[in-house]
């Protein structure tokens, strides 16, 4: 009984295997190059790296990309160990824990902007918060702070009991964030809700009355009509996070530029690697509308193109 | 006399009558386990009508017959499908012979005076308890990396996977093999069987039906496992169907696990129409497995 029923379970699955080679075999007239991308890495780029995917898929078929979402960190581990051909990333490499994994393995890599995102600052509607100072936020985020009521950040902030939601350890907008509002990359204090998941930290900021976080700015974006958005004061009065100030960089600290990693080597090796990073970088602004992200600039696009170039060249 | 006119009373005169306060505290005793027990339920209520609120209207051939898409209306679950049904194959290509294996050889083989056998015993016993994440290193560090090296493949979530139910199929495996009557191998040994005609044409097809329960089940849970899959790095985004063992996959639980994560509200709902999936994956094999166990099993 037993033997049969698992003979009928691996047919079940080779049937499954068999037509899916069939039907990708019919189809590939249309496409010349052939393979495998593996992708992966962070998981605000995941949209991003799911939407020129798809579209490159829709022309050539043939090439099988996987894109994964192990976290900036996760994906760089990957890329450094020469696991994955393209590492997305929410922040530069990291030149002292990084770099040096790559250099040994001999891994050699270009940079690819590939769109823009921001950290949005938001609280629950019933705490009227209009703006903080980067200093205010320090002092709120800070290792060690013993901010208790907001109203001790002083002038024109509300009062209410601190309550806290942001992301955990091994996300890529927590590396950001520490670094610009805190100085160090994971120095925060810790008496605040952590979640790897936004929409999560959406759900708690929106369900506690006193409530302050921070996430992605897609994040609050398609959650705008729950959340009370923070203008943020890096020195030059208070801007708020939009498309315009994210992309013109207005909204500092806190705007920053996603990349994509992609090993040079498998570059020159990989055609189909290849035409996908020209194909992603070419369709850059249909993807990031797709994947309601900030699209880059004319001149990051420029950027770009010449960095993919010059690595294509190498 | 006496004796026989007590021995015609009714019990309640010769017990007495429980005292009132007997009987409300007997009833409340029985209020408060139904009510905890249907705590538990609505619970689970409350999961399958939210989840089936948000999945249902998502519902349809094309939703079963998509490749992911970044587009929420083109979305599918076509390669998790097929994902979650090649691994299925792996474990269960893996977990039967090695399970019935190791099951007959503690239980009909394993001199239990021998310490080994002992710490094998308790070992099998402890990983059966093991979060399913440690194995998900395990994977990565072995199966994935390191001496196996077979990268994020079919094979490789496959395996680990197999890992993470094996302890328990060996455990119902010998559960199986003991609820065999004694009196079965003896008389096959008494005829002048060997112990290995006695184990392999009286013993085990005895307790096929109860090996296979625990496979079925086994196999259930691990259709559902998320967190070594995440470990060892499977992608979210494969839009084809695997073609081998060292093809790229990804599975159901990593599908809904991406778009639950997403900020578009639409993913959401695709999310639970997966997990609807899923849930009747999930019914189909318990259904098949209690169905087994009930039609093969023998009554001594």
């Amino acid at each position: 009984m037993q033997k049969r029923l698992m003979i009928a379970v691996v047919a079940g699955a080779l049937a499954v295997g068999v037509t899916a080679c069939g039907s990708s075999d019919s189809s590939s007239s249309t496409s010349s190059v052939s393979g495998a991308v593996a992708i992966d890495g962070s998981s605000t780029v995941f949209p991003f790296a799911q939407a020129a995917a798809e579209g490159f898929q829709a022309e050539n078929p043939d090439v099988k990309i996987t894109v994964g979402e192990s976290g900036t960190g996760g994906g760089f581990e990957k890329f450094c160990a020469g696991e994955i051909d393209i590492a997305d990333a929410s922040r530069p490499i990291d030149d002292a824990d990084e770099v040096p994994v790559c250099k040994k393995n001999n891994v050699e890599y270009a940079q690819i902007e590939v769109a823009n995102d921001g950290v949005a600052i938001v609280t629950n509607p019933s705490l009227k918060m209009a703006c903080l100072t980067t200093d205010q936020l320090n002092q709120l985020w800070k290792k060690g702070s013993t901010v208790s009521n907001y109203s001790e950040l002083g002038d024109g902030t509300p009062a209410g009991d601190v309550s806290l939601y942001g992301p955990g350890t091994d996300s890529g907008t927590f590396d950001f964030f520490t670094e610009e509002i805190n100085g160090e990359k994971g120095d925060t204090r810790t008496d605040y809700q952590p979640s790897e998941d936004d929409n999560v930290l959406v759900q708690g900021v929106e369900g506690d009355s006193t409530a302050l976080g921070y996430f992605g700015f897609s994040y609050y974006e398609t959650n705008a009509d729950k959340l009370n958005l923070v203008g943020v004061d890096g020195g030059d009065g208070c801007i708020k996070p939009s498309v315009e100030t994210i992309q013109n960089g207005s909204y500092k600290p806190l705007s920053r530029t996603l990349y994509m990693y992609v090993n040079t080597a498998s570059l020159a090796d990989k055609p189909q690697l290849k035409a996908f990073m020209n194909y992603a970088v070419d369709n850059a602004d249909e993807s990031a509308t797709t994947a309601q992200i900030v699209p880059l600039t004319a001149e990051q696009l420029t950027t770009a193109k010449d960095a993919l170039a010059k690595a294509e060249g190498s | 006399m006496t004796t026989r006119a007590e021995s015609s009373r009714p019990v309640s005169e010769v017990l007495g009558v429980p005292p009132a306060a007997h009987k409300v505290r007997d009833r409340s005793f029985v209020l408060l386990l139904g009510a905890l027990t249907s705590v538990a339920l609505i619970v689970l209520a409350v999961l399958l009508i939210d989840t089936a609120i948000d999945g249902v209207p998502q519902l349809s051939l094309s939703f079963l017959t998509s490749f992911p898409s970044a587009f929420p209306a083109k979305a599918g679950i076509e390669s998790a499908i097929t994902g979650t049904l090649w691994l299925m194959g792996v474990v269960t290509f893996v977990i039967v012979p090695l399970g019935v294996a190791s099951a007959l050889y503690l239980e009909e083989f394993a001199d239990n005076s021998r310490w080994w056998n002992r710490i094998i015993e308790v070992n099998i016993q402890n990983l059966a308890a093991v979060p399913s994440i440690v194995y998900g290193i395990l994977g990565l560090a072995y199966i994935v990396r390191g001496p196996l090296s077979l990268g994020r493949t079919v094979l490789a979530g496959g395996l680990t996977l197999a890992l993470v139910v094996l302890p328990v199929v060996i455990i119902t495996g010998r559960e199986a093999l003991r609820a065999v009557p004694p009196s079965i191998k003896e008389g096959a040994l008494a005829l002048g069987a060997t112990r290995w005609q006695a184990i392999w044409r009286q013993i085990l097809p005895a307790s096929i039906p109860g090996i296979a329960t625990g496979v079925i089940l086994s196999i259930s849970r691990a259709i559902g496992e998320t967190a070594p899959l995440i470990l060892v790095g499977a992608a979210t985004f494969v839009a084809f169907n695997p073609t081998g063992l060292d093809s790229p996959f990804t599975a159901l639980p990593l599908q809904i696990f991406s778009w639950i994560s997403q900020p578009n509200d639409e993913f959401r709902m695709l999310a639970a129409a997966a997990i609807i999936v899923l849930l009747v994956l999930l019914v189909l094999l318990n259904a098949v497995a209690i169905r087994l166990r009930n039609r093969y099993q023998q009554r001594w």
